[in-house]
């Protein structure tokens, strides 16, 4: 292939084969807003920290937080077209993990073998360092040529810390005068550029095509500790957080994300596509689960200091219905055959049945059932096995929570019936919801 | 064809275990070298920095009262090797693999390099088989499996050494395949060391075991051979003649102090903690030769033991070693302190390849659920625990107090098993009975079809 078919007249050989140096970005013609998601199958990350295709996000965590499960499970299930998953100075079992198990696995969105749209980028940890600091921009590289040719691709480099320490030892070698931590000064000058490589664009050249580059980057702190070097510099340009906290892992609450810190800077500009891709109150039910999960944060601190049966019973529910929420919601066990991968109508659902589940019973509460009294065990069994549904069954499982929500809620009218009615709202009416839409469609252009 | 021996007289300098030489041509990295001062006993050393004009040279032998100007220094032309064979089983060796049993040196079946070589990730073959430790909170929380690198995360006073060597006393090949023992003391004490092996003679195990041995008063630098030494043996024996090799190494925090104390002497610039910031690298490559090849009979199955200093799981020593291996097994001093054996920490400890190893087939078909479903109530209990702590067990809800009851019982009944061996139907067992003290509303994590399967086993005659 890398024969020559021909010559233009200054003497350029043309071939099939492209040759680029690595660490110089690839040119586009224009750069584009991200306003459509990066897609990734994940709940958490769809609901309440969404990327935007052309985005970066950056996934922290000390060991065995779940960085490697995080970024395998974007490889496989995410919207994209393309996925580089660049290996970088990890284990060799994971690599062999990826590649016994991707050719298996089916691409929902072609139907053909999720293998087909890898591309893997290996360099293990105990493969010579240099190669480990070019993995990287290799992969980037290879991922801005199917950008170029109009496809939708994400990056997976697991993990930039290797990548930074061989920047390290390579500097250390060199004896150039190390920064903090012993890294080169020009670090946070490097990073910056490569997540700068992310982006949605026009390509160049024609017939006009607009590619994207998502770049989500896992990261090893030293200690799990977030003030190093290396998540200090990745927060300085990633366009989201995705931060991993060890107490959640060692509980076994995977994805071990923690939303308090964790943010992004693509909700806004996702939100329409959102609402219109998985339901119309898609914005206020996420500022509804986020707000239930703050407002769960604040009285555990509140019962930390004197105990949870001391708190008011609005309080008590919030802290019921917050579980519920991480339970149900935002966990998600990347080893079920039916939970690995949630497609956007059913993170919708789930969402969706837990804030009513939490709204009728907080409205059996105001109209005077007492907290004791209030039987959420029905809902709440419900609506944790329902993520385990398999595809067929999952309307079925959100009917049997729908039902045992409305007992919640006839059981607070009932009390009202009796006490004066003033203390009610009106129940909040479910609107029509789409079920399992098929994932988004593929752009015209691929 | 010998190796080019070249010989010099005199060396610039020494300062600490290092000594300097000038002019030396043609100097490889690892070179072994000898050294000879009249009237002194033999040194030997190794080439840990070929500079353009000085190489530096790592002496094993104490260095004080060696005089730089009066030594012979000869560059040996060999980097470092080790001789291999089924033959080296039940015998002991040091950690260079000269002979420590007062035998002649084995002629072995081949000599290899001990730097090993990196294992191509597409060759892996993906680890799977279920290893029996006998161990409950091992076989049904953190599972091991053959090919995998699982380390014991102990603290000063812990009993990780006993727990490595309960695990050896029980882990054999289950379908009688052949398999070996290799054991690396790496600058522990020469009780642990019996600790260890007594506990092995009684097993009968030692025919089917090579001991590598640098204790504490041994050189420093060969601590960094040992390891090295010992998985050579252990690739051959696994991927030249077919066995199931399982590899102790204690204590990787001695490896990583020698690491450091060298890296000093080479006026290195420092990382966390003064250990070098190739420390991750280093420890990969002892690390990542854990696994299976493709195609090939055996595997080599690794059980580093380290001690956290000061219980710090944040060190950068254990830190380090989390991040390579394939999960760890963390100890607790709370729990030593309550007597329970093995006193493991189920929440902090992590087997990565546990799903491959267990369910139908290979454990049970329930495991998964089951092993959420215990962690899901025992991570209550203990949050209920840190609760009662603050705030008095008046303020507990119903079920945190059930949950509470639950952990308590959790580490009397089935963490703590002193010397007794389970076997994965037995662990099972004693997790079921406990779960059954528990509402089925409080069982979230186990679904109604394994929940009725229980049911219908248990009314079984
Ligand atoms: N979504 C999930 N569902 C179920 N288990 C999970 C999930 N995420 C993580 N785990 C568990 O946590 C373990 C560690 O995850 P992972 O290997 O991704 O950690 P990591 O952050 O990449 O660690 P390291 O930095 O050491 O590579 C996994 O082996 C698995 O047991
Ligand atoms: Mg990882």
């Amino acid at each position: 292939m890398d024969q020559a078919f021909g010559r233009l007249v200054d003497g350029t050989e043309l071939s099939l084969v492209q040759h680029w140096p690595v660490r110089r970005p690839r040119p586009v013609a224009e750069r584009l807003p991200g306003d459509r998601p990066l897609v990734t199958g994940q709940r958490v990350f769809d609901l309440l920290f969404p990327v935007a295709e052309g985005g970066s996000v950056a996934v922290p965590g000390g060991f065995g937080t779940g960085k490697t499960v995080i970024e395998q499970s974007l490889a496989k299930f995410a919207a994209a077209q393309i996925v580089v998953y660049v290996g970088c100075g990890e284990r060799g079992n994971e690599m062999a993990e990826v590649l016994t198990e991707f050719p298996r696995l089916t691409d929902p969105h072609t139907g053909r073998s999720v293998m087909d749209r890898t591309v893997l980028v290996v360099n293990t940890s105990n493969m010579p360092v240099a190669a480990r600091e070019a993995s990287v921009y290799l992969g980037i590289t290879v991922a801005e040529f199917y950008r170029d040719m109009g496809y939708t691709v994400a990056v997976m480099a697991d993990s930039l810390s290797r990548w930074a320490e061989a920047l390290r030892e390579i500097g250390a070698r060199l004896q150039e005068m190390p920064g903090e931590e012993g890294y080169p000064t020009y670090l946070g000058n490097r990073m910056g550029k490569f997540y700068e490589r992310s982006g949605r664009v026009v390509a160049q050249g024609r017939p006009e095509r607009t590619g994207a580059l998502t770049f989500i980057s896992a990261i090893s702190p030293p200690g799990g500790d977030f003030s190093e070097p290396v998540t200090q510099a990745s927060l300085r340009v990633a366009g989201a957080l995705w931060a991993l906290d060890a107490t959640l892992a060692h509980q076994r609450q995977f994805p071990a994300v923690d939303w308090e810190t964790s943010y992004t800077l693509y909700a806004d500009a996702t939100a329409p596509w959102f609402a219109d891709a998985a339901g119309k109150d898609w914005t206020h039910l996420r500022r509804d689960i986020l707000e239930l999960l703050q407002r769960e944060r604040e009285l555990r601190e509140i019962a930390g200091l004197i105990g949870a049966e001391a708190l008011q019973d609005a309080d008590r529910l919030v802290l019921e219905a917050a579980a519920v929420v991480r339970e149900a919601v935002l966990g998600q066990n990347a080893y079920d055959p039916n939970d690995a991968v949630s497609p956007l109508g059913k993170t919708y659902r789930l969402a969706f049945l837990a804030r009513s589940l939490y709204e009728s019973a907080r409205d059996a509460l105001r109209a005077g059932v007492p907290f004791e009294a209030l039987d959420l065990g029905p809902a709440r069994h419900t609506l944790v096995v329902a993520r385990y549904a398999p595809p067929e069954e999952l309307e079925a499982a959100f009917a049997r929570v729908e039902a045992a929500i409305d007992a919640l809620r006839a059981a607070g009218s009932e009390v009202t019936a009796e006490a004066p009615p003033s203390a009610r709202e009106p129940p909040f009416a479910p609107e029509p919801l789409p079920v399992l839409e098929s994932p988004p469609e593929r752009r015209a252009d691929a | 064809m010998k190796p080019l021996q070249r010989t010099y007289r005199g060396a610039r300098a020494a300062s600490g275990p290092l000594l300097y030489l000038e002019g030396a041509r043609n100097v490889c990295l690892g070179e072994w070298v000898a050294i000879e001062v009249p009237g002194q006993p033999a040194r030997r050393g190794q080439v840990i920095d070929a500079g353009e004009r000085v190489t530096v040279i790592q002496v094993l032998e104490e260095t004080l009262g060696l005089p730089p100007a009066r030594a012979e220094v000869t560059l040996t032309g060999e980097t470092a090797t080790t001789v291999v064979g089924r033959e080296l089983l039940g015998r002991a060796f040091t950690g260079t693999g000269s002979p420590a049993d007062g035998l002649p040196g084995p002629v072995g079946e081949a000599i290899r390099p001990i730097w090993g070589a990196p294992m191509n990730p597409s060759r892996r073959q993906r680890p799977s088989d279920f290893i029996e430790t006998g161990v409950s909170a091992i076989d049904g929380m953190n599972t091991l499996v053959r090919g995998q690198k699982l380390p014991v995360f102990s603290g000063s006073g812990l009993p990780g050494l006993e727990l490595a060597s309960q695990i050896v006393e029980n882990a054999r090949a289950p379908r009688g395949e052949a398999f070996a023992v290799i054991f690396v003391a790496i600058g522990i004490t020469a009780r642990e060391t019996h600790a260890f092996l007594d506990r092995f003679e009684r097993s009968g195990a030692m025919e089917r075991s090579i001991l590598y041995l640098n204790e504490a008063r041994d050189p420093t630098i060969e601590r960094l051979l040992a390891p090295r030494v010992a998985l050579t043996q252990a690739e051959f024996l696994a991927f030249e003649a077919g066995m199931h090799v399982l590899v102790v190494m204690a204590d990787i925090t001695h490896y990583c102090e020698a690491l450091r104390e060298i890296a000093t002497a080479r006026e290195e610039i420092p990382g966390r903690r003064g250990y070098p910031g190739y420390m991750y690298t280093d420890l990969a490559g002892i690390f990542e030769r854990a696994g299976i090849i493709a195609g090939r009979e055996g595997s080599v199955t690794q059980i580093p033991i380290l001690t956290m200093p000061d219980d710090d799981i944040t060190h950068p020593i254990p830190d380090l070693t989390g991040y390579i291996t394939e999960g760890q097994l963390v100890l607790s001093r709370d729990l030593h302190r309550r007597g329970v054996f093995p006193p493991l920490d189920v929440l902090p400890s992590l087997s990565r390849l546990m799903n491959a190893g267990i369910g139908p087939g290979k454990t049970a078909p329930e495991h998964r659920e089951w092993a959420n479903q215990l962690y899901a109530v025992y991570t209550r209990g203990r949050e209920a625990r840190t609760m009662v702590s603050i705030v008095g067990e008046a303020g507990l809800g119903e079920s945190d107090r059930r949950a509470l009851e639950f952990a308590e019982r959790f580490e009397r009944e089935f963490v703590d098993q002193g010397e007794r061996r389970r076997s994965i139907e037995e662990t099972l067992e004693v997790g079921w009975a406990l779960l059954e003290t528990l509402p089925r509303e409080d069982l979230l994590r186990i679904s109604d079809q394994v929940w009725e399967a229980r049911r219908a086993r248990r009314e079984a005659p």
